[in-house]
C-alpha cells in the first residue's frame, strides 16, 4: 500500500481551498469568477458513463474545453436562456477529501459533493464523486481537470439551469 | 369521467385542445390503456440489439419490458416480470445474456421468453404447465432499423401504421452517409409536465428562435444560418396520417442523396475532412460530413418517438405531470476511420441536448411553465390553430403548412382523439 497523503499537506490544503472556493462561486452563480479558476486548457466534464476516462470517445452531459466553457458562461449570464434566468437555487457541500497524488506542481484530489437544488417548491438532490486535477504555481492554484461523476449519471436527471 | 366513457369530443377539436389534457389524472390513466397499450410504441434501434443474446430493458407506456434478439436473430419484446410472483427479471439497461433468471426463486426464461426451468419442480406436479407460463410477449416489428412493440394482438401491421412516414424514415437513415446508423449514447432527463407537451415540441418550429436564442448565439454563423427557417417559405410541415408528421427545417437536407455539389461543407468540420480524406474518397467524405447535423427534418411518430435531425427523441410518460425523455445520439456504423465523425457528432449532440445542453434545459423550462400555467383557467383552451388558414394539401395529399405552423400538433391530436374516443 502506498503511503497515505495527509490533507494537512500544504499543497493539498491549497487544492482543498480552491475546491471550496469553486463550490461557493457556483452556488452564487458567479460564473465569470469560476472560469478564472481553470487553466487555459482546463477541461470540465460530467460524464454519463461513470467508469470511463475516455471522455472524447463517449457521450457526456458536459465536456467543455475553454471555448465551450466560455460559451456556456455567456449562455448562463447573458439573460436569454430561460433555464438559467429562472434557475434553481443551489447549496452544495464538498467534503470527504482524499488526495490521490501530490507533487509540487500538481494535486489530484478526490471528494464527494452533495448539492441540493431548490426551485418552485421542489428540492432535488444531486450526489456526485468529484475529481479535481489542480495545477500549483507561484501565481496560484488552477483547475486543469474537473470530473463530476453523478451517482445516477446513467439515468434521468432534471434538466438543469445551474452547474455542478 | 367514468371508466368506459369516451373523452368528450370537444376535448380535442381541430384548432384547440382542453387544458385538462395536460392535468387530468383520469385522462392520463385512459391514455395509458387506450394509446400506450394499443399503439405501436418505439422500444429500440436495431443497433442496440446487434448480436444474438443482446437485450435492452425499457418501457411500453408504464410497463417494464425487455427487448431481446434470440439465437435465430428474431427480436422479442416481453414484460420484464416473472410469471411466478411478479419480480422484475432484468435491472440492467442493456447487455448480453443467454436468458433471464428470476433472482427470487430462480425461475429461468430463454431469450424468446419461454419458461425453461423451475427449481424443485416436484411441488408443481399436477398444478403447472411450463408451456403456459412464458413471459408475456408483445408483438414486435421493425422498419428501417426502428423497433416497435404493441400489446394489441389485432393492431394493423407496423408498416401500415407508419404509412407515408416510411419514406421519411428511409430518408432519415441516409445520414449514415452510405453506412448503417448506430446508437452512440443517450441523454436522459425528466421534466415536471405532461407527455403531450413534449410530443408537441418536436413539431414546434415556432418556439425555436425564442427559446433557443442562447444556443443560436453560441454556434457558428453557418449553423445559425442553417436553422434560420422562420421566414423561409420552403420550410414546411406535412401531416402524414395516423398522428405522424414531418417538419422540414432545412429542406435542402431533407433528402441527403440530392446534392448538386454547390453547397460548401461547413468550415467547422475542416479537421474532419482532412482526417477522413486520408482514407476515403472525396465523394464519401462529402456525404458523411454534409450529414454531420443529420437530416433537415424532424419526423414525429405518434405516440413516443421523434427522429429529430441527428438523434432520436423518445418520451416516456410517468404520471400526468411527469415525463422522462431520452435524447439518443446516432452516427454512421462504419470502419474505425469514422470515429472522428462520431466524436464530432457527440460534441454537436452535447452542445444542444441533454440535461446540461444549451437547448434542452430551456425547452424543459418552457414545458414546466406550460404544466404550471395550464392549471389556470381550466375552461380556457390550448391553441393549436397557427397556420390553419394557410394549410393546404401537398401534391402527395398531405395537409401542409409552414414549418412554424401547428400542423403536426393537429395531426397528433387527431390521432389522440381517434384512439381515446374508440371503445
Amino acid at each position: 500500500m502506498t503511503e497515505t497523503i495527509p490533507v494537512t499537506d500544504p499543497r493539498v490544503a491549497r487544492a482543498v481551498e480552491l475546491v471550496n472556493r469553486e463550490a461557493e462561486l457556483l452556488d452564487r452563480t458567479e460564473y465569470h469568477g469560476w472560469e478564472k479558476l481553470f487553466t487555459e486548457d482546463g477541461i470540465y466534464v460530467i460524464p454519463i458513463d461513470r467508469d470511463t476516462d475516455d471522455f472524447a470517445g463517449s457521450l457526456n452531459m458536459v465536456y467543455d474545453d475553454a471555448r465551450m466553457r466560455q460559451m456556456r458562461i455567456a449562455r448562463m449570464t447573458e439573460g436569454y436562456a430561460l433555464a438559467a434566468v429562472d434557475s434553481a437555487r443551489t447549496v452544495r457541500t464538498v467534503s470527504r477529501f482524499v488526495p490521490e497524488s501530490v507533487s509540487d506542481n500538481e494535486v489530484v484530489l478526490r471528494s464527494a459533493q452533495i448539492l441540493v437544488a431548490y426551485k418552485r417548491g421542489n428540492h432535488d438532490l444531486w450526489a456526485a464523486d468529484l475529481v479535481h486535477r489542480i495545477q500549483l504555481s507561484p501565481e496560484g492554484a488552477r483547475i486543469a481537470l474537473k470530473v463530476v461523476r453523478l451517482v445516477n449519471s446513467d439515468e434521468a436527471v432534471p434538466a438543469a439551469g445551474f452547474l455542478l | 369521467m367514468t371508466e368506459n366513457a369516451s373523452v368528450p369530443a370537444d376535448f380535442a377539436e381541430s384548432d384547440r385542445v382542453a387544458a385538462r389534457l395536460y392535468t387530468d389524472p383520469e385522462i392520463f390513466e385512459r391514455e395509458m390503456t387506450q394509446i400506450f397499450e394499443r399503439s405501436w410504441v418505439w422500444v429500440a434501434h436495431e443497433s442496440e440489439l446487434a448480436q444474438p443474446g443482446n437485450f435492452k430493458s425499457t418501457y411500453v407506456g408504464r410497463q417494464p419490458v425487455i427487448v431481446t434478439r434470440d439465437r435465430k436473430g428474431t427480436l422479442h419484446t416481453m414484460l420484464n416480470r416473472c410469471r411466478h410472483r411478479g419480480a422484475s427479471l432484468c435491472e440492467k439497461p442493456s447487455g448480453k445474456a443467454n436468458g433471464f433468471t428470476c433472482p427470487y426463486h430462480a425461475w429461468s426464461y430463454g431469450l424468446d421468453g419461454k419458461l425453461r426451468g423451475i427449481p424443485y419442480p416436484d411441488g408443481y406436479e399436477g398444478v403447472l404447465e411450463k408451456g403456459e407460463l412464458s413471459l408475456k410477449k408483445l408483438r414486435t416489428e421493425s422498419y428501417g432499423g426502428m423497433v416497435f412493440a404493441t400489446f394489441d394482438e389485432d393492431a394493423e401491421s407496423l408498416e401500415d401504421f407508419l404509412g407515408d412516414a416510411k419514406l421519411w424514415i428511409d430518408r432519415f437513415m441516409k445520414q449514415g452517409g452510405g453506412y448503417p446508423i448506430k446508437v452512440l449514447g443517450k441523454h436522459q432527463f425528466k421534466f415536471r409536465g405532461n407527455w403531450k407537451i413534449q410530443l408537441e415540441n418536436t413539431t414546434d418550429g415556432y418556439h425555436f428562435p425564442i427559446v433557443h436564442r442562447s444556443w443560436m448565439a453560441s454556434v457558428d454563423a453557418e449553423t445559425a444560418d442553417m436553422m434560420s427557417f422562420m421566414t423561409d417559405p420552403s420550410a414546411i410541415t406535412h401531416s402524414l396520417g395516423n398522428g405522424h408528421s414531418v417538419m422540414q427545417m432545412v429542406p435542402e437536407h431533407s433528402d441527403l442523396d440530392v446534392d448538386d455539389g454547390t453547397e460548401p461543407l461547413q468550415g467547422r468540420f475542416d479537421h474532419v475532412v482532412a482526417e477522413l480524406s486520408k482514407t476515403l474518397d472525396e465523394a464519401q467524405v462529402r456525404k458523411v460530413v454534409r450529414a454531420m447535423h443529420g437530416t433537415g427534418f424532424n419526423l414525429n411518430l405518434f405516440p413516443n418517438v421523434s427522429m429529430s435531425a441527428a438523434f432520436f427523441r423518445v418520451l416516456r410518460p410517468i404520471s400526468v405531470n411527469e415525463t422522462l425523455i431520452e435524447h439518443v445520439a446516432i452516427g454512421p456504423d462504419g470502419p474505425p476511420e469514422l470515429d472522428i465523425v462520431n466524436r464530432e457528432r457527440m460534441r454537436i449532440h452535447e452542445h444542444f441536448q441533454g440535461p446540461f445542453g444549451f437547448g434542452t434545459p430551456d425547452d424543459a423550462e418552457g414545458w414546466d411553465r406550460v404544466q404550471r400555467g395550464a392549471h389556470g383557467g381550466p375552461d380556457l383552451p390550448i391553441l393549436v390553430n397557427r397556420g390553419l388558414a394557410r394549410e393546404k394539401a401537398s401534391p402527395e395529399g398531405w395537409p401542409t403548412s409552414h414549418v412554424t405552423d401547428e400542423t403536426g400538433m393537429r395531426a397528433a391530436y387527431a390521432q389522440w382523439k381517434e384512439m381515446m374516443g374508440d371503445d
